[in-house]
């Protein structure tokens, strides 16, 4: 991404006119005529009047808009410097905010319903799986589009340790981890020789082939009929089952995961990794070694996708191919890119805000997709830096 | 020396040779040459575009699979008003044209709304959008049209020439001939008109062209019609050839078409046709010698192995990376 940036600043093409400005009219009646075909003249013709409303509503006000996105905007900044500083404990009011959150985050199970607190869980294990892929794209720059592949590696080899040979979840967890770290390895030697679009649709393919050969290999994985029976953590000679036990299972690993992540990204392999970020050329020209750091954001971005894997298959007690398409990778992908690239607590942000939308959406849920297409759209016209992101790629939290 | 040369050049060829008499070898390429002239046809729209914006339009194909959809609808409503019963042919034909010239304006909007904006932002920035646009299309689709599949009106005939054990229908020699005119068409469009000379202009560079005179969103719009008109007349033949239609053969086919684009070398006209062909033919001869549960997964491979191999592609030329 480095060496775009620097095309697009040499290439800055002017348009040859200024935007030509359309009548409302005009562009009602041309969606609308897209639309006529697939649902006939009656929707097409509802779909003019009000998409020519919306325009007009939007032209005669976009004057205030203006000054409500500015206003809002400027809020926004206020509480993101002032979350900031309480999360970078610069602030003596800092310890006094986490540990506020802590008890908030620890006293969830007991007020709220065992629905609430799935979700929660499906949130947590989104967050582990968004800060791997932060990683690999926030942080070192290189986008995967098949993250999902590590996912899924993780769920089935926890499903398979566990089922065909009996082995426990605590002596599972490092084997799977081990495997999906190898995984990450064998994607990046060949994948890191590529760049940009060709590395995104390398990896792109790799997690196809690694859902088809799921899919496919009946006699191992039982093909689209998926894993079933397998066993829960174990804790202390106890079943980590009961959701609320389970709950606080995830929050230790979120945690574990965003501390762990933070003191990297801190460290001389995270600075090293935003450096290529930045500039792959000017970080080679300073004896930064570009390929074997690539190689270990892919591999450590992996790691914690099979760790979200192995929760995830402990959590369900069952996988399936369905669970792990290409989907699942965009929809990591849009986790991270709305938190902010390369910002951790925008990426928490993100998931939860991903994962929590569509369960309260749930009357409108058939409207859901059509509204993540345009609100992707629509977030990289209006903020492509996402929550968090900073003015520039560079001051990302 | 030479009778050893002679022995084990005719050791590996005479299997090989035993495969090119067998009917089933031929019948296959029959089948790979009809799916590959069609992913050439979408690979053409993804090779232009990138050769142009350095973009990969990730929505283009949806755009295949709205041409699909709308041959049916249209066909649908020709039957319905009694156009087909009065002339096929012409029903037929007005079914093209018109999905051609919706999918080209869906085309032309979808550039205007979703990339034009961005067209200086960083690279990151128009793939992601192209994949809000693709999960938008095909959840427009799947809301207006619903979630099952569609049946193609049978109203061509699935009849065939059968030679020598060979069976090639009259749908697969129209996918043939139809793909190969369109892609000399687009040659000889791109080679020889003005507009055509503008767009090589601008793939090459975009600043000179806009400095002596081209009008970039022009040509950029263009691009983005004919792309799309192409991709339309692909979904309509492959949705005649399957007779099923579903609102996720987009995305499957996009990357197959993607794969191909890239296979020639991307942003190289040619070589999107090649790779197209190319690809179709691995593809039905995979399935059939070696395993078709894995006949998606082919195709990912190749791309892999190519581009770790030649990551420029057959056709493409390497690019020196700028400081």
């Amino acid at each position: 991404m480095a060496e775009s940036g620097i095309q697009n600043s040499k290439f800055k093409i002017q348009d040859s006119k200024p935007g030509k400005i359309h009548s409302p009219f005009f562009i009602a009646l041309w969606l609308s005529l897209l639309f006529l075909p697939f649902k006939g003249i009656k929707a097409a013709s509802i779909l003019f009047v009000s998409l020519l409303l919306l325009l007009f509503i939007f032209r005669a006000f976009s004057g205030y808009a203006k000054i409500l996105m500015d206003k809002l905007n400027a809020m926004r900044e206020s509480i993101i410097e002032r979350f900031k500083a309480v999360y970078a404990g610069s602030e003596a009011s800092g310890m006094i905010a986490y540990s506020l959150l802590f008890v908030f985050l620890f006293a969830i199970p007991f007020f709220a319903k065992d629905y609430f607190i799935d979700v929660l869980i499906l949130a947590g294990i989104y967050i582990i799986l968004a800060q791997g892929l932060n990683i690999v794209v926030g942080f070192a720059g290189l986008l995967n589009l098949g993250f999902v592949a590590f996912y899924a590696i993780g769920a089935y080899s926890y499903a398979l340790l566990n089922t065909k040979l009996g082995i426990g979840f605590w002596p599972a967890l490092p084997l799977s981890l081990a495997l999906v770290t190898l995984s990450g390895f064998v994607l990046a030697v060949p994948a890191l020789r590529l760049k940009g679009d060709y590395l995104a649709i390398v990896t792109l393919g790799f997690g196809e082939i690694v859902r088809l050969v799921f899919n496919n290999w009946d006699s191992l994985t039982k093909g689209p009929n998926g894993i079933g029976g397998i066993e829960p953590p174990h804790l202390f000679e106890m079943h980590v089952s009961r959701l609320s036990h389970y709950y606080y299972f995830i929050l230790f690993f979120v945690v574990l995961t965003v501390f762990i992540i933070r003191r990297v990204k801190a460290s001389r392999i995270g600075r090293a990794w935003l450096a290529i970020r930045e500039d792959e050329i000017a970080a080679a020209s300073i004896g930064i070694n570009t390929i074997s750091y690539k190689l270990y954001a892919f591999a450590f971005g992996a790691f914690w996708a099979g760790l979200a894997g192995v929760l995830f298959a402990a959590k369900m007690q069952f996988v399936s191919p369905e669970s792990f398409t290409f989907m699942e990778s965009v929809l990591i992908l849009c986790m991270v890119i709305l938190g902010g690239l390369g910002s951790i607590p925008g990426i928490i942000l993100g998931s939860v805000i991903l994962v929590m939308l569509p369960e309260m959406l749930r009357e409108v849920q058939l409207y859901r997709m059509i509204a993540l297409g345009s609100g992707l759209v629509l977030l990289m016209i209006f903020r492509p830096q996402g929550i968090f992101g900073g003015k520039s790629v560079s001051s990302g939290g | 020396m030479l009778p050893i040369y002679t022995y084990l050049i005719f050791s590996v060829l005479k299997p090989l040779l035993f495969l090119l008499k067998s009917s089933v070898f031929v019948q296959q390429v029959i089948n790979g040459l009809t799916v590959g002239g069609v992913y050439a046809l979408i690979a053409l729209g993804y090779t232009m575009v990138y050769g142009i914006l350095e973009l990969i339009n990730f929505a283009h194909g949806e755009i295949y699979m709205l041409g699909a959809y709308l041959g049916i609808i249209f066909l649908g409503f020709f039957t319905a008003i009694g156009l087909t019963s009065f002339s096929l042919p012409l029903s037929l034909f007005l079914a093209f044209i018109l999905s051609i010239i919706f999918c080209s304006s869906y085309g032309y909007t979808m550039e205007k709304i979703a990339y034009k904006p961005l067209r200086n932002a960083p690279r990151l920035s128009p793939l992601i959008s192209a994949i809000g646009v693709s999960i938008f299309l095909q959840n427009y689709v799947m809301l207006t049209q619903g979630a099952t599949d569609k049946v193609f009106p049978h109203i061509v005939e699935n009849a065939g020439l059968e030679i020598g054990g060979v069976s090639v229908t009259y749908i697969q020699l129209f996918i043939i001939t139809v793909s190969v005119l369109m892609m000399l068409s687009l040659h000889i469009f791109i080679t020889r008109t003005r507009m055509g000379k503008a767009m090589r202009a601008v793939a090459q560079d975009k600043t000179m062209a806009s400095l002596v005179g081209i009008n970039i969103d022009t040509v950029i719009s263009v691009t983005f019609v004919i792309g799309s008109g192409l991709a339309a007349v692909a979904g309509l033949m492959v949705a005649s050839y399957y007779g099923l239609v579903n609102y996720s053969i987009g995305y499957i086919a996009g990357i197959k078409a993607f794969t191909a684009a890239v296979l020639g070398g991307i942003g190289s006209i040619p070589g999107a046709m090649f790779g197209g062909i190319f690809l179709g033919l691995i593809e039905s001869l995979s399935a059939a010698y070696i395993s078709p549960e894995y006949k998606d997964a082919y195709a990912f491979i190749i791309l892999i192995i190519i581009l770790l191999i030649k990551p420029s592609g057959l056709f493409g030329k390497s690019q020196e990376e700028k400081v």
